[in-house]
């Protein structure tokens, strides 16, 4: 059952060239989102003159090397292990939904675009894939929906409650999962199956139709402001920030004197302070 | 001088939340960030800016007394125990950075371990004075203080 092709056995209902057509649509859709999203929040804008204040303030300037290596270190880290999250559950649950969500759609497109009928068919890993991309989102998402979204998990607010604008992108991404994975699974069992996929397509389309108004244009606009964040520290500028400074450098022991005073030559590490609990009192 | 949060920077792990003696910061149930509901009620305590781990909170400085252009940004290393605070002038050529302890001892170790003291007994209970309070206080030695007790008196005017 998870090892065969659900689009080919769809086939024999629906044109291969119409879920082709749709999958360009879904893409589309996304683009126009996404550029429409950055129009209406200025957030390319945003980006451009932060960097020109940013390069104002520096105090050196970056070669290309140097900033393709910082922006590899932004894949390395920020894209492809989810580094920004400081909460440890919500960066486990983030790179479940993240991957679910990346080998679900290629799986997808792949299935319809390069084995879509029964006559060509699929080798049994993308199946396979296409079913544990969809558990794994549903498995991150679902994670997220009940313990992790901060109205649910530190302002009272049930699950079931649902909060506008704020939950329609991971609505659209379980609805999405969860409706694929239960359309393939009940192949076969007559009436049940129809409906699934209708609820299958009704969410994809909500998920790639509602970019200009949900979050999924974060995937866009993080790599570039966690790429940023880097070159601030490297070029000197630091947003204004205070640098970070070695405190057992007697440079910096000689240019502040408390130090050496009252934490040694030798400062000792104080433990993590604040983050020994996680916040969750609000 | 009111708190704002760089929304790129935010992630939205609510320690500023947590820490905010006035509550007035919360996170946006849109966008999952956090943001300072009530600015005019702000302030300018710095404890959310000194918290957040990503260095995401700035405060935004009266025009009248902190001129457009100027920024006072600070860090909160708990790690190391310091604290540094970096002061631009709005003429961009004084630039002051200041780096002070803020313990000299690891967190969380010297905190008053209140089950090792003996608990109050029913006296203790039931008389007026709170957990403690006399030892404080120093009511234990003798009555209350008084500027007579201590060989004061009052004069009219300001004085130090």
């Amino acid at each position: 059952m998870i090892a065969s092709n659900p689009f080919a056995e769809l086939a024999v209902v629906i044109p291969p060239t119409a879920m082709q057509a749709y999958v360009v649509l879904m893409f589309l859709l996304v683009v126009a989102g996404t550029i429409l999203d950055m129009l209406h929040k200025k957030s390319a804008q945003y980006f451009f003159e932060n960097a020109r204040k940013a390069r104002k303030n520096a105090t050196r300037t970056l070669s290309t090397g140097e900033k393709s290596a910082l922006a590899l270190k932004t894949v390395a880290k920020e894209v492809l292990t989810s580094g920004e999250f400081a909460n440890q559950k919500r960066r486990v649950s983030h790179l479940f939904t993240m991957y679910g969500f990346i080998i679900f759609v290629l799986t997808t497109a792949i299935l319809i675009f390069a084995y879509p009928t029964l006559e060509d068919p699929a080798p049994t890993i993308l199946p396979l894939l296409w079913h544990l991309g969809a558990a794994m989102l549903c498995l991150g998402g679902y994670w997220f929906w009940f313990r992790l979204r901060v109205d649910v998990a530190s302002e009272g607010v049930k699950w079931y409650q649902l909060n506008g604008r704020g939950d329609l992108f991971i609505i659209g991404l379980l609805g999405m999962a969860t409706f694929a994975l239960l359309w393939s699974l009940t192949m076969g069992f007559g009436a049940l199956n129809m409906p699934l996929f209708v609820l299958f397509v009704a969410f994809s389309t909500l998920l790639f139709g509602s970019v200009y108004w949900s979050k999924f244009a974060h995937m866009f606009f993080k790599p570039a402001a966690a790429f940023q964040k880097r070159v601030i520290k490297a070029d000197g500028s630091r947003e204004n920030m205070p640098a970070i400074y070695d405190l057992s450098d007697p440079e910096v022991q000689a240019r502040f004197p408390d130090i050496p005073t009252y934490l040694g030559v030798k400062p000792p590490n104080m433990g993590l302070g604040i983050k020994r609990e996680a916040p969750k009192h609000f | 001088m009111p708190t704002f949060v760089y929304m790129t920077r935010c992630d939205g792990c609510g320690h500023c939340v947590d820490i905010c003696p006035s509550d007035i910061m919360h996170i946006d149930k849109v966008t999952r960030r956090a943001y300072n509901i009530e600015p005019n009620m702000c302030w300018e305590c710095y404890s959310c800016v000194k918290a957040c781990p990503h260095d995401a909170i700035d405060v935004r400085g009266y025009a009248d007394f902190a001129p457009l252009g100027h920024s006072v940004r600070v860090r909160r290393d708990e790690e190391k125990g310091v604290i540094a605070w970096r002061i631009k002038f709005r003429n961009g050529e004084k630039d002051m950075e200041l780096l002070a302890p803020i313990t000299t001892k690891p967190w969380g170790k010297h905190i008053p371990q209140l089950s090792d003291v003996p608990a109050p007994s029913k006296a203790m209970r039931d008389s007026q004075l709170l957990f403690n309070e006399p030892k404080y206080i120093r009511m234990d030695e003798g009555d209350l203080h008084t500027l007579e007790s201590n060989g004061l008196v009052m004069k009219e005017g300001v004085y130090y």
